[in-house]
């Protein structure tokens, strides 16, 4: 009796289940995003940081009554640092959870995975801090909100030549890292147009442990400056091991060393070493510093370069919404409404406002996104004294 | 060639701690023929462990002094020399009368484990090991560059390596544990308690690997649930290229793979960096199976 009850109960269930998920599909009240980042794993302050930014941008763009009345609600996945589960995450966002439009990641590695995904679906993206040029190339619904890396190679080059007047340089990049050999490649055209020398190239892989091998190599080539395009761990590591073996020139690096975790872990080491941030978070600029003191207050911890980036890709995405919601309230409305073609117009239509952000008041800049997709706007040199970070400079593109 | 002698320097230092992991394996191999896999896991442990108690008693910031050092480091082993007696009582004994491929099996069945609590219990966040002992830069003969940190590597890994010896050739425990590599049923037949002496061999043998742990801690002081994968691979090949079994074996092995690892770096490409350890097996493999002290053993069939 009971045996012949199962594949009734089966049924039924399926049943429930359809039922379930067409309940799922009906018109929804608010306005759902996806992000994705490195919650966990060897650059997990990235996504920590970022997670922050959008949170507070969100929440105080809710609180004071959402897009026109409609609230923005994010689902965060994490990626635990690895391309591979980036887009992993995507996939979830974009098809299980059906968000409009993704914010997300700061690696290039990690944007370039999942980017794909969300062209071939439709789904703007918007990295708020990946910066090598290739992560937009993929297509029409990738943005992004920060500079790219032909840019910031050019300012170290600049800045290890004319500031610190420095003419012999080493290279020390992540082989396994698109943002890193990216980023060598531009410092290196750049140093060599400006007259200066490269004596050695030498390379590593994200979560190595030690480097000493290739620091002897390099230290046997007398550079004057060590320029590590890398992420924050490994470059830490890498200014310890650098003073023990005795090579004490000054390292420079990009806006991969944003992490309140660097000097944590490099020490004393990193003294009179510089690196490329997207903004200064002692601007006395008002917005910047309401910005600076709303996320200290709630996180405890100091805004970094990536968190104000995060920010404002999610300003940029919602001023978008807003002025779609204004321009065309029909295609607005197909956003909240299920996942069909009506909503596949309207994304290209959100897609298209995007592109069309001028002048974008953020906390890292004004933000104009150019016919490629990224943003045009001035970076910013810090340095480390003391195990503390001091303004340098300010560079505009 | 000041750059070469500094390479080898360094690769002895880091071969080292290959050599105190290869030592577990060697020792395990030599009493159970079984290839322990969670090895490398247990020196991941061995190293989380330290870092632990160097929070809890301060050890790594304002306390820090050499017995603070040696009293973690002493912690730590007894950590993983608990760790591995427990693996043992639970995970091998069971299957210790099955063929070896289901103990191998059950072998890679406890590394993924422990891999796997470690990251649900210390998170998949590296984390970074606190300075038990302040770096300090030594200036040897010919403008070599060494750290305190690369000199305590190598002190202690001669010592713990002096110890076992002595302990493995001159103490009644050490015999015992000589028997039963020998020949397991006729060592339990002459009233050797051979449970016993298989739980004091996984003691001594994670108590190293956590040793290793710390020592690594100490000069890389980066750490993570997943650290110990590949030193573990490394420490094996280690083992096989000294000839499993053999315990002065175990050392060579390791110094081998460390020098020839900086090497490769040094002079070849980075990406090689692990490659090389393959490459050795295979050779090894190819040319003196039995490895470089291992001796040839036929067949029984």
């Amino acid at each position: 009796m009971i045996r012949s009850l199962r594949p009734l109960s089966l049924a039924a269930l399926l049943v429930a289940a359809i039922a379930l998920m067409a309940g799922c599909a009906k018109q929804s009240n608010e306005i759902v995003i996806g992000e994705y980042g490195s919650l966990t794993g060897t650059t997990a302050t990235f996504g920590i940081s970022s997670k922050n930014g959008i949170e507070l941008y969100l929440d105080n763009l809710n609180a004071a009554g959402g897009i026109g009345g409609t609230k923005v609600k994010v689902i965060v996945e994490d990626d635990q640092s690895k391309p591979e589960e980036a887009a992993t995450a995507v996939n979830k966002l974009v098809d299980q959870d059906g968000v409009i439009a993704v914010l997300g990641e700061v690696a290039s590695s990690r944007s370039m995975a999942a980017a794909p995904i969300c062209q071939q679906s439709g789904v703007p993206m918007i990295s708020p801090s990946s910066t090598n040029p290739k992560v937009t190339e993929i297509g029409d619904y990738i943005f992004r909100v920060c500079f790219i890396d032909p840019f910031q190679g050019q300012m170290i080059a600049k800045f290890a030549k004319e500031k610190l007047g420095l003419t012999k340089a080493a290279v020390f990049r992540d082989i396994k890292n698109d943002y890193s050999v990216g980023l060598a490649s531009y410092f290196t055209d750049a140093y060599h147009a400006l007259g200066g020398t490269i004596v050695a190239d030498a390379a590593y892989s994200e979560g190595d442990q030690d480097f000493k091998a290739q620091l002897t190599v390099i230290k046997s080539k007398k550079p004057q400056v060590l320029i590590v395009p890398g992420y924050y761990t490994e470059v830490g590591l890498i200014a310890r091991q650098a003073r023990e073996m005795g090579l004490d020139v000054p390292m420079v690096g990009g806006d991969g060393w944003v992490s309140d975790k660097l000097i944590e872990i490099g020490q004393d080491a990193l003294n009179g070493c510089y690196h490329v941030n997207h903004y200064w978070e002692e601007d006395p600029n008002p917005a910047i510093q309401k910005f600076v003191t709303e996320y200290k207050s709630r996180y405890n911890a100091k805004p970094d370069g990536l968190a104000a980036l995060a920010y404002d890709a999610a300003g940029v995405l919602t001023s978008a919404l807003d002025r779609l919601r204004t321009e065309d309230p029909a295609a607005f409305k197909a956003l909240l409404g299920p996942r069909n073609d009506a909503q596949k117009s309207a994304r290209a239509k959100l897609r298209d406002r995007i592109a069309s952000t001028k002048d974008y008041p953020g906390v890292t800049g004004r933000i104009t996104l150019d016919a490629a997709r990224n943003a045009v706007k001035p970076a910013v040199f810090v340095g480390i004294k003391n195990g503390k970070y001091e303004f340098v400079a300010a560079v505009e593109p | 060639m000041q750059e070469l002698f500094q390479q080898l320097a360094n690769g002895i230092a880091w071969g080292s701690i290959y050599a105190l992991i290869a030592l577990g394996y060697t020792m395990v191999y030599g009493i159970l023929r079984l290839i322990n896999f969670a090895h490398g896991d247990v020196y991941m442990v061995g190293a989380f462990a330290a870092y632990y108690l160097a929070l809890a008693t301060g050890a790594g910031g304002a306390a820090a002094s050499l017995p603070m050092a040696l009293l973690v480091l002493l912690g730590s082993m007894l950590v993983c020399a608990l760790v591995g007696m427990l693996i043992e009582f639970l995970a091998y004994r069971p299957v210790r009368r099955s063929s070896r491929l289901t103990a191998l099996i059950t072998a890679i069945g406890v590394s993924l484990f422990l891999e796997n609590v470690g990251l649900r219990v210390f998170g998949a966040d590296p984390k970074f090991f606190p300075q038990l002992i302040p770096p300090k830069r030594i200036t040897l003969a010919g403008g070599i560059m060494v750290t305190n940190h690369q000199i305590t590597v190598v002190v202690v890994s001669i010592l713990l390596m002096v110890a076992l010896t002595l302990f493995i050739q001159r103490t009644k425990t050490g015999k015992a544990m000589r028997a039963v590599a020998f020949h397991r049923d006729a060592a339990s037949l002459m009233g050797i308690p051979v449970n016993r002496i298989i739980t004091i061999t996984f003691a001594i043998g994670s108590a190293l690997a956590a040793a290793a742990g710390v020592l690594v801690g100490l000069t890389n002081p980066k750490i993570e649930p997943l650290m110990g994968i590949m030193p573990g691979i490394k420490a094996f090949v280690a083992a096989v290229l000294g000839g499993i079994g053999s315990i002065p074996g175990a050392v060579i092995g390791g110094l081998v793979m460390g020098v020839s690892e900086y090497l490769v770096v040094g002079y070849v490409s980075s990406t090689y960096r692990d490659a090389i350890a393959f490459v050795i097996l295979i050779l090894v493999l190819l040319i003196r199976p039995a490895g470089l002290l291992g001796r040839n053993v036929a067949e029984k069939v």
